[in-house]
């Protein structure tokens, strides 16, 4: 079954696998288009994995081709449309043991956290790395803040919950959350 | 009965000021200030302001008088608040405050990267689009949900046309260094790998800058150029197409100076293209910083009762445009 075309892969669903490939960007000169592409899809499996022996959930790889993943089917609701207080401060907490464990996700929306049984899934690591600097997870965070304020009402108490789950798990959160801070102010005139 | 509003921009290095109404420009009169060497020095492109910023407004009441238009009947007068370089910002707000009071109509001060968006989808059919706003100093992608222009990416360090200017200038290239760099490429014979930086919804320049000056050892100019371009403007691409995606919006519209390079609008084309979504760009006096982009979104202020007021006409160098509350949409 066709799941959805996001911004870059197709993903397929076939029973309980998910087929997610990355499609060809004719934007891109070709040998850019190619080496992106790969370098995510592989980067992706990677990770995925490292992540889940940080004890945080996420899809179990069954198979790993050029442009292409296959996964375990994650059968829960987007954070998207359940995302409140509660539910942020748990993917606080998760995102702490990443961060912990030196991982940067690159793309943390609402749209890549599965709730199911309970448990918040990550997924979507194509764009994740290692990186232990507070600068690298200082974006992290900005990344997922900018989703809660640009698709979410109640955007001050999400970021305040999420912040103590935050806190729990990673020694360096108040940084990070300092951070954070200086990133919204750059990229403009000093 | 048509309004009629005056707007200034100078937060940078073009003073320009115009006339326009619901329908058209009236009249624009503008004032390039261009380094000798180099990039923008600050100072100097506020010293060259003041120099001209009255002849600048003289001729185009002269202008607008010719055309039976009495100075005295226009309904508001609208400046660039930020933003920009602040003593360029500086000396635009004295000048307007000067003109609001002789004139005796109201002021407003207006977001300048709002402008950019507002002319674009005045002057193109774009009626909510996904903004690409490239410049100099700024790279955001931009949409609007309810009641806010959102910033749903942007550079993480330098703006586009700053990265491309800087790297033209250590490659010897005279400013600005964009359209020379967009000459260069067309010459290429291979491309060189750069950094291609997208962080979630952000993407950096500055890795790929210096990477690029590095190359130029090693690479022909023609080659770096073309690769420089591939690179940067790809990562801005993919993060539009990721803004599309994730609004569910099907129409992109380009904004900023760097939206003159032809490059950037067939990757623009395409992309909306496999994705069944419209593209569009507007003239190109309407891309660059210009007059008649402030006086616009100083009419659609004005039409929906944001007037600002000389006591909160103060400017601020790093006004974001998700600070606006949105009152004409
Ligand atoms: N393992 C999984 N289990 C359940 N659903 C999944 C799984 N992987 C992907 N999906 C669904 O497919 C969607 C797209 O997948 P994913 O985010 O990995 O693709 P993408 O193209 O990288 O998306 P984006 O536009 O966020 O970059 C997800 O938002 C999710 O709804
Ligand atoms: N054809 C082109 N290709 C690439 N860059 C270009 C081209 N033409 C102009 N530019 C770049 O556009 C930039 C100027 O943009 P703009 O006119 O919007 O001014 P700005 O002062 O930077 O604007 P803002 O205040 O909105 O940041 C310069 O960096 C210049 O190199
Ligand atoms: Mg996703
Ligand atoms: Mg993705």
């Amino acid at each position: 079954m066709y799941l959805t075309q996001g911004a870059e892969a197709i993903v397929k669903q076939e029973e309980d696998i998910i087929i997610k490939e990355r499609i060809q960007k004719r934007y891109r000169i070709k040998v850019l288009d190619d080496k992106i592409r790969k370098e995510r899809t592989r980067a992706e499996a990677r990770l995925i994995s490292e992540t889940r022996r940080l004890g945080i959930p996420t899809p179990i790889i069954y198979d790993i081709q050029n442009f292409k993943i296959e996964m375990e089917y994650i059968d829960g609701e987007p954070l998207k449309n359940v995302i409140n207080p509660e539910l942020s401060k748990r993917t606080g907490e998760l995102t702490g043991l990443l961060h912990s464990g030196g991982i940067i996700h690159g793309d943390l929306t609402t749209s890549n956290l599965i709730l199911k049984d309970g448990r918040i899934y990550f997924i979507d690591f194509g764009l994740a790395f290692i990186d232990r600097t507070i600068e690298a997870q200082g974006v992290d965070v900005h990344v997922l803040f900018q989703t809660f304020e640009s698709t979410h009402e109640d955007h001050e108490k999400l970021i305040n919950a999420f912040y103590d789950g935050y806190k729990q798990k990673y020694i360096h959160a108040d940084k990070v959350l300092k951070r954070v801070k200086d990133i919204e102010k750059r990229g403009r005139y000093a | 009965m048509k309004t009629r509003i005056l707007g200034i921009e100078g937060t940078a290095w073009n003073l320009s000021a115009a006339v326009v109404d619901e329908d058209d420009v009236i009249s624009e009169v503008t004032e390039t200030y261009q380094p000798d060497t180099g990039g923008i020095h600050p100072r100097e492109a506020s010293q060259h302001h003041a120099k001209y910023a009255s002849t600048v407004i003289q001729k185009l009441l002269e202008n607008i008088k010719s055309k039976g238009i009495d100075p005295k009947t226009l309904d508001a007068v609208a400046f660039s608040q930020g933003p920009g370089l602040g003593p360029c910002l500086r000396t635009v707000a004295t000048a307007s405050r000067m003109l609001s009071l002789t004139l005796d109509i109201p002021i407003i001060g207006v977001n300048h990267c709002i402008a950019h968006i507002e002319v674009g989808k005045w002057k193109t059919p774009a009626k909510d689009p996904v903004v690409l706003y490239v410049s100099g100093a700024n790279s955001q992608v931009l949409a609007y949900r309810k009641g806010k222009y959102r910033v749903f990416g942007e550079t993480l360090d330098v703006g586009i046309g700053n990265a491309l200017d800087k790297f033209a200038r250590s490659a010897g290239l005279n400013h600005p260094g964009g359209p020379r760099i967009e000459k260069h490429a067309k010459n290429f014979e291979k491309y060189v790998p750069l950094p291609y930086v997208v962080k979630g919804m952000d993407f950096s320049f500055s890795g790929l800058t210096t990477a690029a000056k590095d190359a130029l050892e090693n690479e022909t100019m023609e080659d770096v150029c073309y690769s420089f371009q591939e690179t940067a403007f790809a990562m801005m691409v993919e993060v539009t197409e990721r803004a599309l995606a994730h609004t569910g919006k099907n129409e992109v519209l380009l904004a900023g100076g760097v939206g003159a390079n032809m490059r950037l609008r067939e990757m623009l084309d395409i992309m909306c293209n496999d994705r069944g979504a419209s593209f569009y760009v507007p003239e190109k006096r309407f891309m660059g910083d210009n007059g008649a982009m402030i006086a616009y979104l100083g009419l659609l202020m004005y039409r929906s009762g944001s007037i600002t007021g000389l006591k909160d006409s103060h400017v601020d160098p790093n006004f974001r445009p998700d600070s606006v509350e949105v009152t004409w949409i």
